[in-house]
């Protein structure tokens, strides 16, 4: 049966932009009193934005949706228009069942109430009736760990406390749809996880559950379909593996080669210049995407202009944040004149997942470097993992799951 | 559990609104409840202020207009007791006024958020009002034993009076409280008017002063001077006559403006987030 069918939903709002900008007091007062006198129509200019254009898809009863694209991709509308705080444009929406939105965590806590009191306002805003929330208060309170701050004004709390409670009312919402933006970015790792597992539970009891997320690996954790969102218009929908494959392509800024085919053009300098620099991918299982488990291959050929060098090729990894990872290089031999070819292979099962960026060094007679190429491509690593219940971002700057941990019985309890 | 479809569409909320409202009622008391607590909150005199406030200004009245105005001299009962039904009404009206049509834009982060039926917002906060409004009368009640002076039957008809208030408070209110979510101007323009209608009603004079006036009619199309007249009547009894002059019109403003705002607030209620 379906929950939800949206069909051709539209949202536009139209922007007036103001060519006058006044930059001082003087200016403006005489700016207001010309404007008097004046018809405005000569200074604004109208602009039509679509938050949303033409969406339409539908959701089965117990379906996990996750809903990705980039900010401004028309997330939040759609969410909005569905848990009808906005309405469309045009289009129209069927929902079949009692439906709560979560578009916030702790919405309409009054700082100068109590714990106690701000769990009954906020359970009666997000739809629940007062004896439900009664039945569940000691819950509520343990899940969020609050119990000695329950008669404080929640304005005398600290935000991680205020949050935790937020999402422990929420997480007793018995909704048969329940639609959720972006609330998992907060809180710490340990609450995060504490969220995420109580969204698994939700979702496991058959419930429908529309999922807001920047976090990929949560959204292919609980989800079972995804839709994709790019500036207004809903891309793909489907399978959430292959939905999260196109929305990943189309956000990494990722260049996997860059070539010349000259050296009149190419970076470098009268002694060296760069041909080619490239990363390949080898997919296994019928991937489409880099993710943790892909072996790659790096490719760096360049021409030599010196007569008679003795050269070798460092090979720089960056991660995100600019910290190098590894640096490796070749052996130092000498060359004459004319292309040379460097090669080196990342395993599989080696990097954690992110972003990533290769510069590679010339290096002549192993101290003199003779050209740095920075930054020269870069590629994302994509979140893989089986086996866990743990959606967190995987710490670390590598991954290597070929180091073990052995685990091993030795005694019993004493 | 019953079937809930609800259709979201353009121009177009819920069809089932009103059964909507009901089954949300409880967001109601939440809300006006919220109000009420939070309404004392960090005070050292707490509900007291409930007294304090028309005690003092039912005192200056006495003092501006029956002392220096002299009104006082023409009545036969102690003139605070006829100031005090003016004081209960027009605190309660220009408080429900100035909540009401503040009750959109000060709930925004509620109403950006989650949707429930937006009416139950403003209708909430008439329990605020109320509640001082309970504590005026036990003062009135007071000043009574204080006199001795008896209210008759007429008393049972001061809550009809109290709820005819409220709606014209509503009435304007919700009108005012659509506006005020695209034009902030509403905003500035309330507290005006509550600082100063209370010289265009009769709250520290009995109407019986201006009746023979020529403008008379036109007072009268401010409804808070039915109220006040009405009230004036339930809690003194003979010394105030039931003034239909001043009823009909009250009656006529209620129903049209309640009415009026009602549909218009609804036309504009699934809007209100996109001018927040």
């Amino acid at each position: 049966m379906k929950a939800i069918s949206i069909e051709n939903i539209s949202k536009k709002y139209i922007l007036s932009h103001k060519k006058k900008n006044y930059q001082n007091l003087k200016e403006s007062v005489s700016g207001f009193f010309g404007e008097l006198f004046t018809s405005k129509d000569d200074e604004e200019t109208k602009e039509i934005f679509w938050a949303l254009r033409d969406v339409s898809f539908d959701i089965e009863q117990g379906d996990r949706i996750g809903i990705v694209g980039s900010n401004g991709a028309g997330k939040s509308t759609l969410l909005k228009i569905l848990s009808r705080i906005t309405e469309p444009s045009s289009g129209q929406v069927k929902v079949n069942g009692r439906m709560a939105s979560l578009l916030e965590v702790g919405t309409g806590f009054h700082p100068d109430l109590t714990g106690r009191e701000n769990i009954f306002l906020n359970g009666a805003i997000l739809g629940m009736k007062q004896q439900e929330i009664k039945h569940q208060f000691d819950e509520i309170v343990s899940f969020a760990g609050i119990e000695k701050f329950l008669d404080t004004p929640v304005k005398r709390y600290s935000s991680g406390m205020y949050v935790r409670l937020g999402f422990a009312i929420a997480a007793h919402l018995e909704p048969e749809i329940l639609i959720v933006d972006e609330v998992l970015a907060v809180g710490d790792s340990e609450f995060q996880k504490k969220c995420l597992g109580k969204m698994k539970d939700v979702s496991s009891s058959g419930r429908t559950i529309l999922f807001v997320s920047h976090n990929s690996t949560a959204i292919q954790g609980l989800c079972n379909k995804a839709a994709f969102l790019k500036k207004g218009s809903l891309v793909k929908y489907g399978e959430v593996g292959e939905v999260l494959h196109d929305y990943m392509t189309s956000i990494s800024k990722f260049q996997l080669q860059q070539i010349w085919e000259t050296p009149d053009n190419a970076p470098g300098n009268d002694q060296v210049r760069i041909k080619n620099i490239e990363i390949i991918p080898e997919f296994i299982n019928g991937s489409k995407n880099i993710d943790v488990r892909t072996p790659l291959k790096i490719n760096i050929e360049f021409w030599n202009m010196l007569e008679s060098a003795h050269l070798n090729l460092s090979v720089f990894l960056y991660n995100m944040t600019g910290e190098c990872v590894f640096n490796v290089g070749s052996q130092a031999k000498t060359f004459s004149k004319g292309l040379i070819k460097g090669r080196l292979e990342i395993p599989a099962n080696f990097l954690n997942d992110g972003s990533y960026y290769i510069s590679a060094m010339i290096v002549k007679d192993t101290a003199d470097p003779i050209y740095f190429m920075e930054d020269a491509i870069s590629f994302d690593v994509a979140d893989w993992r089986e086996g866990t219940n743990w959606y967190g971002k995987w710490p670390g700057a590598i991954r290597p799951i070929n180091i073990q941990v052995q685990t091993w019985k030795v005694d019993g309890l004493i | 559990m019953d079937r809930n479809e609800v259709f979201i569409k353009v121009g177009k909320s819920s069809l089932n609104y009103w059964r909507e409202v009901w089954r949300q009622r409880e967001l109601f008391w939440i809300l006006g409840k919220r109000d009420v607590m939070v309404r004392y909150k960090q005070t050292i005199l707490g509900v007291a202020w409930g007294v304090i406030r028309p005690l003092l200004t039912a005192l200056v009245m006495v003092f501006a207009f029956g002392k220096i105005a002299k009104l006082e001299q023409d009545s036969s009962i102690p003139y605070i007791l006829v100031v005090i039904p003016g004081v209960i009404i027009w605190l309660f009206f220009s408080q429900s006024l100035s909540q009401i049509s503040n009750s959109i834009v000060g709930n925004g982060n509620l109403v950006s958020k989650v949707y429930f039926p937006r009416i139950i917002i403003p209708f909430s906060s008439l329990l605020v009002g109320l509640l001082d409004a309970m504590i005026a009368f036990a003062m009135f009640f007071a000043f009574c034993i204080y006199f001795q002076f008896l209210p008759g039957w007429h008393f049972f008809f001061a809550p009809i009076f109290l709820i005819l208030a409220y709606l014209a408070a509503f009435g304007s209110g919700l009108f005012a409280s659509v506006l005020n979510v695209k034009y902030r101007d509403i905003a500035q323009i309330i507290p005006f008017i509550v600082q100063f209608g209370y010289f265009i009603s009769p709250v520290a004079y009995s109407s019986e002063r201006v009746k023979t006036e020529w403008w008379y009619p036109i007072y009268n199309l401010n409804p808070v001077a039915g109220a006040i007249d009405g009230l004036r009547w339930c809690l003194l009894g003979d010394f105030a006559k039931f003034n239909w002059q001043s009823f009909i019109p009250m009656l006529i403003f209620v129903i049209i403006s309640v009415l009026f705002s009602i549909w218009f607030f609804r036309k504009n209620e699934n809007s209100f987030v996109d001018h927040l």
